[in-house]
């Protein structure tokens, strides 16, 4: 679909029946499940095997239960889902989302939906259901928005990750996203980047550094005792405007004087864990960023501009690698790049001149899994403040999007959760709707040239769709990019 | 699956070999012509280090190494990403790869 000629905002919903009915994820080859130790495909007793692992979730998430016997149905989420606002197909009101999976957990798990299935909105368990699932569950991005606005607190993203965990175990994986599962297995990152083109990329990035600034920067790999081990998405070695954001973090932390490296082994900070539901999926990913700082010998393990990371990395870390005893207890554990630069700004340990970006007017997409799914610093809304902190100490220029698109109410960008992925471009098109519309009102009111976001997903997908709704592709930036342009480093 | 001179090649849903050893130039230009891209030098010449990096590296270059080889090569003016988006419009590392006869980049990319 190319996006609509014209923009308003808020956004009035038209609903379309059926309209994502056929918007499906391809699903994981068999070969590709089986190496994950899921069946390769659609066992003959699936109906039993999928109500087990129902059953199974339902006991080990709490969450999960209450979220099936607390909604109301009140429809207070009904317009909240940008895949909904975007693309108008009931099924993604998150409501009707959940209730996919409701009607069968009424009809199984519950006494009044197994002796008057219809008085209660319950329904028998057919390959259907399970088609359905696979295809609406993935147009979900985990983004947790529905949430802010359910009176009860139903996180729709629970739901949507056990259902495609359920889906896994009858061998119905997603493809895009147990494929870069199984690279960080084999080969260490979601790239499949191995360690030799991993090492010529960062001394390429070296002398760009050093072509740029005039100063010998390093972008250590494997170095024993640092201070500092920093792990980032691999999209910030690979993709534009990423790598911006990589070379701006480089920059502020050589400015720091402070020792760190990357990580051959943990060269990946996303975990997609959390997006096929999989806790030991999770906790393999998490591991690995464990071992190498217990091998590096570092006081600190430091995330990048990654969305789900930290999610995952704030909310579980301890839980999946834990104990972290031998990092340094004076500092978070885990800490985000941004506590790290914010900590060096208030303490004026680097020194910025924020006129280096006058050529930006911008403004600031809170990425749903940092906004909704994590917090920053200590304080409560450390995660909306922190980042402005460091935007409106690099920028003289920062206006904020209308309300109702920021902070905890924050679009997705529409390719969260698994969901960047080609053939679910519709469906990332339409999701990315009332982002657009929004950010078209700072730059027709503000005269706003760029979007910063902190999340490698945020930033493929907007650098990606932007040029439909008539902007470049390079009009999203990184964060630390303008960090980076701002810090001095000649002191 | 890709028909090239009454050869039939295995490919994944979005039309990428599923074996690198099959590629030729006749494979190549089948796929742009697909497109409605007729293949020029300048193409081949990304085309061609995409598949001596991925023969070195088993992996398609960042976007960086790429456009600074093709600086080197060609002068810096084209050494950036608009000039790769223009020879390939769905992107250097999607399209270009899928030319090249090179597994698609996955990830947050």
């Amino acid at each position: 679909m190319s996006a609509p000629e014209k923009l308003s905002y808020p956004i009035i919903p038209i609903i379309r029946e059926d309209a994502a009915v056929s918007e499906r994820s391809y699903q994981a080859k068999p070969e590709l499940m089986q190496s994950l130790g899921y069946p390769a495909e659609l066992p003959a007793d699936w109906k039993a095997k999928v109500l087990a692992c129902m059953k199974q979730q339902l006991s080990s998430s709490r969450a999960l239960r209450v979220f099936m016997d607390s909604c109301v149905q009140c429809g207070a989420c009904t317009d909240k889902c940008h895949y909904f606002l975007g693309g108008g197909d009931p099924n993604n009101m998150p409501v009707a989302r959940q209730n996919l999976f409701r009607s069968v957990y009424r009809r199984y798990f519950t006494l009044a939906g197994r002796w008057f299935p219809w008085l209660v909105g319950a329904r028998d368990l057919t390959k259907e259901v399970l088609d359905e699932w696979f295809n609406y569950f993935h147009q979900c991005s985990e983004c947790r928005r529905c949430s802010v606005y359910c009176p009860v607190g139903i996180d729709t993203s629970e739901v949507t990750m056990a259902g495609r965990e359920i889906l896994s175990s009858v061998g119905m994986g997603q493809k895009n996203t147990q494929n870069v599962i199984n690279k960080v297995n084999t080969i260490g990152n979601n790239l499949g980047m191995p360690t030799a083109a991993l090492k010529d990329t960062l001394a390429g990035l070296e002398e760009d550094l050093l072509e740029e600034t005039g100063i010998p920067i390093a972008l250590p790999l494997d170095q024993q005792g640092v201070e500092i081990l920093l792990v980032v998405p691999s999209a910030d070695f690979f993709a534009e405007p990423h790598v911006d954001g990589l070379l701006g973090c480089a920059k502020v932390l050589h400015a720091s004087g402070l020792s760190w490296t990357f990580s051959s082994v943990a060269s990946e900070a996303a975990n997609f864990g959390l997006f096929s539901g999989s806790h030991e999926q999770m906790k393999n990913i998490a591991g690995r960023i464990r071992d190498a700082a217990q091998q590096l010998q570092v006081k600190r393990i430091v995330f990048g501009e990654c969305g789900h990371a930290w999610r995952v990395a704030y909310n579980y870390l301890h839980k999946l690698a834990g104990p972290f005893d031998f990092l340094d207890q004076d500092y978070p554990i885990p800490q985000h790049i941004l506590e790290v630069t914010v900590d060096l700004i208030r303490t004026k340990k680097i020194i910025l001149d924020k006129s280096k970006n006058d050529e930006y007017v911008v403004t600031y997409h809170d990425s749903c899994n940092v906004a909704r799914g994590a917090g920053l610093g200590s304080e409560v809304g450390g995660q909306f403040e922190i980042p402005r902190e460091v935007l409106r100490a690099v920028s003289n220029h920062f206006h904020e999007m209308p309300q109702g698109s920021t902070h905890e109410e924050t679009f997705c960008c529409g390719a969260g959760g698994g969901l960047l992925t080609d053939e679910l471009m519709e469906t990332r098109t339409q999701g990315a709707l009332p982002r657009m519309s929004a950010l078209q009102q700072v730059v027709q009111n503000n005269g706003v040239t760029h979007m910063v976001a902190i999340c490698a997903i945020c930033k493929s997908r907007f650098s990606r769709i932007m040029p439909e709704y008539g902007y470049e592709m390079d009009q999203v930036l990184s964060m630390h990019q303008l960090v980076g342009n701002a810090v001095v480093l000649d002191r | 699956m890709l028909e090239v001179n009454g050869r039939v090649y295995p490919t994944d849903e979005e039309g990428y070999l599923e074996n690198i050893s099959d590629w030729s130039e006749a494979i190549a230009e089948a796929m742009a012509a697909a497109d409605d891209i007729k293949l020029s030098e300048a193409h081949w010449d990304i085309l061609r280090f995409l598949r001596e990096y991925y023969h070195e590296y088993e992996i398609a270059p960042a976007v960086r190494v790429l456009t600074k080889a093709v600086g080197r090569r060609l002068g810096k003016d084209k050494g950036n990403s608009k000039y790769l988006y223009n020879l390939f419009p769905d992107g250097p590392g999607k399209q270009a790869c899928r030319y090249a006869g090179l597994p698609k980049p996955t990830g947050c990319v």
